[in-house]
């Protein structure tokens, strides 16, 4: 892979995040590698699990979203208090800081809704489907429709008040 | 006082807590790999939309930042599949499928989709790199789904529909 583009090529190209290093997406994989087997071995992957959790017959899950954000909080709060930048990328390492608004608070309770309904989440389906678990195919695919309708939604809603610049 | 820990450890954590604990830290692993590497806080539910953009001309799914995520998304996803795949196979259990009814999954994902891309992040992005982070929007976008789920999954046992 080489960095240089011709620049005659397309006008409106966007450069890719991967496009930095030959290493990034092999890096990448192997990182998704180990989150799903952390969801398999944690049992996540499965629905039953998580809505056992939410139904208070087994709080082993805590310890799994636990587990996780301790690992994450060390290595995030070192390497951003470090000054430094990502190797592959070049990027500055930054904790992960998003704005609230009402969008959060209402995303979040529609997100809850579907979570306590179906016991899955987007992470969690993916690594369902790597288990052979062929039935979340359902849930993937309304995952998709549902991210397809707040799009298209935001859209008609951006559109409509044009004046307004989006986010 | 030991006899009352073991009972109260039982009851609350039936199935133990070691590999609930070992997962969650693997799961913290893959994404710390991932921001070493690149910088990235890397959340399951953006690849959702950014996918979406491959093959819908929206606007919305056309933004730049989605255009130049799209691809490692993919091989994120990827990496979850088969890493999720790699550890049933050897440990001989893969093919098992859940008996949640096919329509809680549809609508369930639906609501999921809607909710994680409007509310910027899902169990991963808020839950994981958010909460790791310490940051307020995550605590409380994950507080709040946590309590909804709770009461939605209370109403659906109550209303006796199982698993």
């Amino acid at each position: 892979m080489s960095g240089a583009t011709n620049g005659e090529a397309s006008p409106a190209r966007v450069p890719e995040d991967h496009e930095g290093s030959p290493w990034f997406l092999p890096l990448v994989f192997v990182g998704g590698f180990l989150f799903g087997i952390g969801l398999a071995v944690s049992q996540m992957a499965r629905p039953e699990v998580v809505l056992s959790f939410l139904q208070f017959a087994d709080f082993g899950l805590i310890f799994v979203m636990g587990g996780a954000a301790a690992v994450v909080s060390g290595i995030f709060f070192v390497a951003s208090a470090s000054g430094r930048s990502a190797p592959l990328s070049g990027r500055r390492y930054t904790r992960r800081l998003k704005s609230m608004d009402k969008d959060v608070m209402l995303g979040g309770g529609i997100f809850g809704v579907g979570w306590g309904l179906s016991g899955i989440c987007p992470g969690a389906a993916y690594a369902s489907l790597g288990i052979g678990n062929v039935v979340i195919l359902y849930g993937v695919a309304g995952m998709f429709v549902g991210a397809y309708l707040q799009g298209y939604i935001r859209e008609a809603r951006a559109d409509s008040t044009a004046t307004q610049p989006a986010d | 006082m030991t006899v009352t820990t073991a009972l109260l450890t039982e009851l609350l954590f039936p199935n133990g807590i070691s590999h609930y604990l070992l997962g969650g830290i693997l799961i913290g692993l893959g994404t710390a790999v991932i921001y070493l590497g690149t910088g990235i806080h890397a959340g399951a539910s953006t690849f959702l939309e950014t996918t979406l953009s491959y093959g819908s001309k929206l606007s919305r799914f056309q933004q730049p930042k989605f255009i130049a995520s799209r691809d490692w998304r993919v091989v994120f996803t990827a990496g979850i599949i088969a890493g999720a795949a790699a550890y049933s196979i050897i440990l001989g259990d893969f093919g098992w499928t859940t008996e949640v009814q096919p329509s809680r999954l549809f609508f369930g994902g639906i609501l999921i989709g809607i909710g994680t891309r409007l509310g910027k992040g899902c169990t991963s992005g808020h839950g994981v790199c958010g909460v790791g982070s310490g940051s307020k929007t995550s605590i409380v976008n994950v507080a709040l789904f946590m309590l909804v789920a709770i009461g939605v999954a209370q109403l659906v046992m109550a209303f006796g529909v199982t698993p």
